[in-house]
This record gives C-alpha cells, sequence and structure tokens, in this order.
C-alpha cells in the first residue's frame, strides 16, 4: 500500500537531481522541513514545475519513498516569487530569509510551526512590498532567532540581568551588557541602534522606519553577527543582500 | 569493491553529474569490455576537450579558439546581443534558426542561495561590451533569455536595471507562456498568468 501524505510548506531550496528533476526542501507547517523528490519539474511540460520554485508557498502531496519522499501533486496558496524576484533588493532580502529558514531548522520532520508562520509572514511582507526589504529581513532574523533560543538581550544586561538602557553589545555574551559585564572587544554601538533592535524585535514599524541610514546599518551588522555566531557558520546569501539607502 | 583500477575508474565515473552507482559500474564494465581503440579515442577527446576548449574572449561562449564561430561569423546581426546563462543555452536559441544575431553567456544566474551574486557573473564584460562600437556598429538590443525560474527571473530583473539607462538600447526578455502541444486545463496559473499578461493582438 503507498503510503500518502498531504501539507502546505514553502520551498526553501531546490537543487538538480539526474536529468529532469529537482530535490525540493520545504518547511512544511505539520513535517517541519522536508526534502522530498520532484521528477520531471525541470521540462517545460512539467505540469507542477512553476509551482515548486523558491518562494512558493505549496499544498503538497507526498508519497513515501525508501529514501526520499516524491511530489505527487502540487497546488499555490501564496506564489510570492512574482512580487519578490521583480526587485533584486527584495530578492536578496527574502534569499537570506529562506537561507536562515533551512539552516535554523537542521532536522527534518521535526515539526517548527512558529518559524513556518514567520516564514510565510516574511515572505508576504516581501512580496507586498510596503516595507523596506533590509528592515523585514533584519525582523524576520531577530524573530527567528528569539525561536530558536538566542534572541539578543537589548533591554537588559546579557549576563547579570541589570535593567538598561545599556552602552555595549557583545556577540558571544548574548548582547547588550552592563559597564561591570562588558568583556574586552564588545561593540559601543549608539543608543538609536538599541531602540532599533528592541523595535524590530517587537514590530514596532514606525520607530524603525524613522531611524536614519547609520542606525540601520549598524544593527543589521550586529543582528547578522550574532546570528552567524550562533548558526557556527557564515550564511552565503547574507552578504549579497542589496540594502536601499533611504 | 572491485580491485584497484576497476573501482577507481567507477569511483570516478560516479562523481560525473546524473550518474548514481549502478550507471557508473555499468558504464565501467562497458568500457572493460571495448575494443582498445575505442577507449583510445575516448581518452584522446576528454583530454582535446580540456587542453583545448577555452573560453571565447568576446561572448564567454566555449571555443576553440580564442574568438567562437558566432563572434568570427560577419554575417551575423552585431546589433542584437541575447544574453544566456551557460553555453548549453546558446546551442538551445540556434536550434530555432531563428536568432541571427551575438550572444553574451553569463557564466550562471544570480543565486544567493548558493553565493552567486553579480560579481561572480560576466555581467561587467556585458556592460563594457555594449559601451563599445564594432566594426561601426553600436548594440541597439539585448535580449534576455535566462531560465523563467526564480533565478533567471530576478537575473533579468537585475539586468534590466542595469541596462536601462544606456541610451538608444531596447531591452528586451524572451516571452513566456503555454508550451505547443499542451492543454490549457493542465496550465499551472503562473504561466498562465504570464501567457495572458504577455497575450498579443493577432
Amino acid at each position: 500500500m503507498v503510503s500518502l501524505y498531504r501539507d502546505t510548506g514553502v520551498v526553501l531550496r531546490v537543487q538538480k537531481l539526474g536529468e529532469a528533476d529537482r530535490i525540493i526542501t520545504l518547511l512544511s507547517r505539520q513535517h517541519g522541513k522536508v526534502r522530498a523528490a520532484a521528477k520531471g519539474v525541470r521540462r517545460t511540460s512539467s505540469r507542477f514545475g512553476a509551482r515548486l520554485e523558491p518562494f512558493c508557498h505549496v499544498d503538497v502531496q507526498f508519497y513515501t519513498g525508501r529514501t526520499l519522499d516524491v511530489v505527487t501533486q502540487v497546488e499555490t496558496v501564496d506564489a510570492f516569487g512574482p512580487g519578490i524576484v521583480g526587485d533584486y533588493p527584495r530578492y536578496t532580502a527574502a534569499c537570506a530569509v529562506l537561507e536562515t529558514a533551512d539552516r535554523l531548522s537542521a532536522e527534518e520532520g521535526e515539526p517548527a510551526l512558529r518559524l513556518y508562520l514567520l516564514v510565510v509572514g516574511a515572505l508576504r511582507a516581501l512580496a507586498g512590498r510596503e516595507r523596506d526589504a533590509a528592515l523585514v529581513l533584519d525582523a524576520f532574523l531577530l524573530r527567528a532567532m528569539a525561536f530558536a533560543g538566542w534572541a539578543p538581550a537589548v533591554s537588559e544586561c546579557a549576563r547579570c540581568g541589570t535593567p538598561g538602557p545599556h552602552r555595549s553589545f557583545s556577540v558571544p555574551v548574548g548582547g547588550a551588557v552592563c559597564g561591570g559585564c562588558r568583556p574586552a572587544g564588545a561593540a559601543k554601538p549608539v543608543p538609536d541602534t538599541f531602540r532599533m533592535l528592541d523595535a524590530l524585535q517587537h514590530g514596532d514599524w514606525p520607530v524603525a522606519e524613522s531611524m536614519p541610514n547609520t542606525i540601520r546599518r549598524e544593527s543589521s551588522g550586529l543582528i547578522a553577527a550574532h546570528l552567524q555566531w550562533h548558526l557556527e557558520r557564515q550564511l552565503r546569501s547574507l552578504p549579497l543582500v542589496e540594502r536601499q539607502r533611504v | 569493491m572491485y580491485e584497484g583500477p576497476v573501482q577507481d575508474l567507477i569511483d570516478e565515473l560516479g562523481r560525473l553529474p546524473g550518474v548514481g552507482p549502478k550507471s557508473a559500474q555499468r558504464i565501467a564494465f562497458h568500457l572493460l569490455a571495448a575494443e582498445p581503440a575505442d577507449v583510445t579515442r575516448l581518452q584522446e577527446v576528454l583530454q582535446k576537450v580540456k587542453e583545448g576548449i577555452q573560453f571565447c574572449d568576446v561572448c564567454g561562449n566555449v571555443s576553440e579558439e580564442t574568438t567562437c564561430r558566432i563572434c568570427r561569423d560577419p554575417r551575423r546581426d552585431l546589433s542584437v546581443v541575447c544574453v544566456v546563462e551557460e553555453p548549453k543555452d546558446v546551442l538551445a536559441i540556434e536550434r530555432t534558426r531563428e536568432f541571427k544575431g551575438r550572444y553574451h553567456v553569463l557564466g550562471g544566474a544570480l543565486d544567493p542561495l548558493s553565493g552567486v551574486g553579480p560579481d561572480q557573473l560576466r555581467i561587467r564584460e556585458l556592460l563594457s561590451r555594449i559601451g563599445t562600437t564594432l566594426d561601426g556598429v553600436d548594440i541597439t538590443e539585448i535580449i534576455i533569455a535566462t531560465d523563467p525560474n526564480t533565478e533567471g527571473e530576478a537575473t533579468a530583473t537585475y539586468l534590466m536595471r542595469m541596462l536601462k539607462d544606456f541610451p538608444g538600447l531596447t531591452v528586451t526578455r524572451l516571452a513566456s507562456g503555454l508550451p505547443m502541444g499542451g492543454d490549457l486545463e493542465f496550465a499551472d496559473e503562473l504561466t498562465l498568468g504570464r501567457a495572458l499578461s504577455g497575450r498579443r493582438a493577432m
């Protein structure tokens, strides 16, 4: 008896397989990260090749294979692709969203509902083009890190818990640090950078959007450094994110 | 595991794209049973392709000389350049016999997930090529023929942005829509949507 199952998910990554097939990596609602083979999707005559591109939010039916599950049917839930690829800065930011989601959902088959909802929300915001792509990316990275248990401390000292505001930020310690706990080499961002990080963490868009380029750049740098420290590897897409000046 | 060179051959063949362990074993035993002259010919061709093939200075296509056959051809229209991702795409377009211009091979598509950005592609070479006049002819049209997938579309968007300020240059994109011989009911909504938005008067 063939074992079939169905789930909705976001296509994180596609890899070529053989002549005309692809391996699709999805972040699904119920089954977490799923890797499945999609047969013949690189042919122009494929019935669902266009639905299995990165950024697509799809309803998929799989059958359980011996090594890889196989995609049998696909329906589009949200086509975020056209809204994203038509704008290069949004495309690079969305790629960083997908790569981060892929890294944070390391275990296949382990449900990651909050991360899935966060990815869908971030892609919807990027495709909707209402907010600056770099801000959406930074807000996504901060919240995704919070789900993974690595949220940087912003309003209190990461080591002793003393309420802030503080003047230093240390990635190895875990965020803002007070004068007593400050290790050597800690960064000294301007106070508005802490306000920016707090606004991005809590979705306070009026504050985040009012910040000048220097603050945005500094907070993006701290977020990227914090994320890559905890992931213990560099993200390929982050250096390629094109940040527009406001 | 087979002995020495046989296993080495299977391992090496297994590293080729699309060749799994079973196929590698089948090819290896086919070579083992083949006439020595056939194997020598294959060996010579492999060596020639590695030593004698280079990339065209002008378009980036594979070539036996510093300039490829298409770029050397005087009958080609110098004013139109078709931008493709890979050398195999040149062959695909040549098979149509519809295009008489020349090509520019980017060497891939923008794919941040694989660490490929604008600096890893031959975009700078394309821009400098547009700025120069060849045999008194300016390039007046760029046809972007990157793959109709996410990376290809993003590359087309990026190129469009870079090329829009060149005076007197028309930038076009290959049309996309329904494949010949298909049924409308089986078309996915993305393809059908693009076919509708790109419809033309008859």
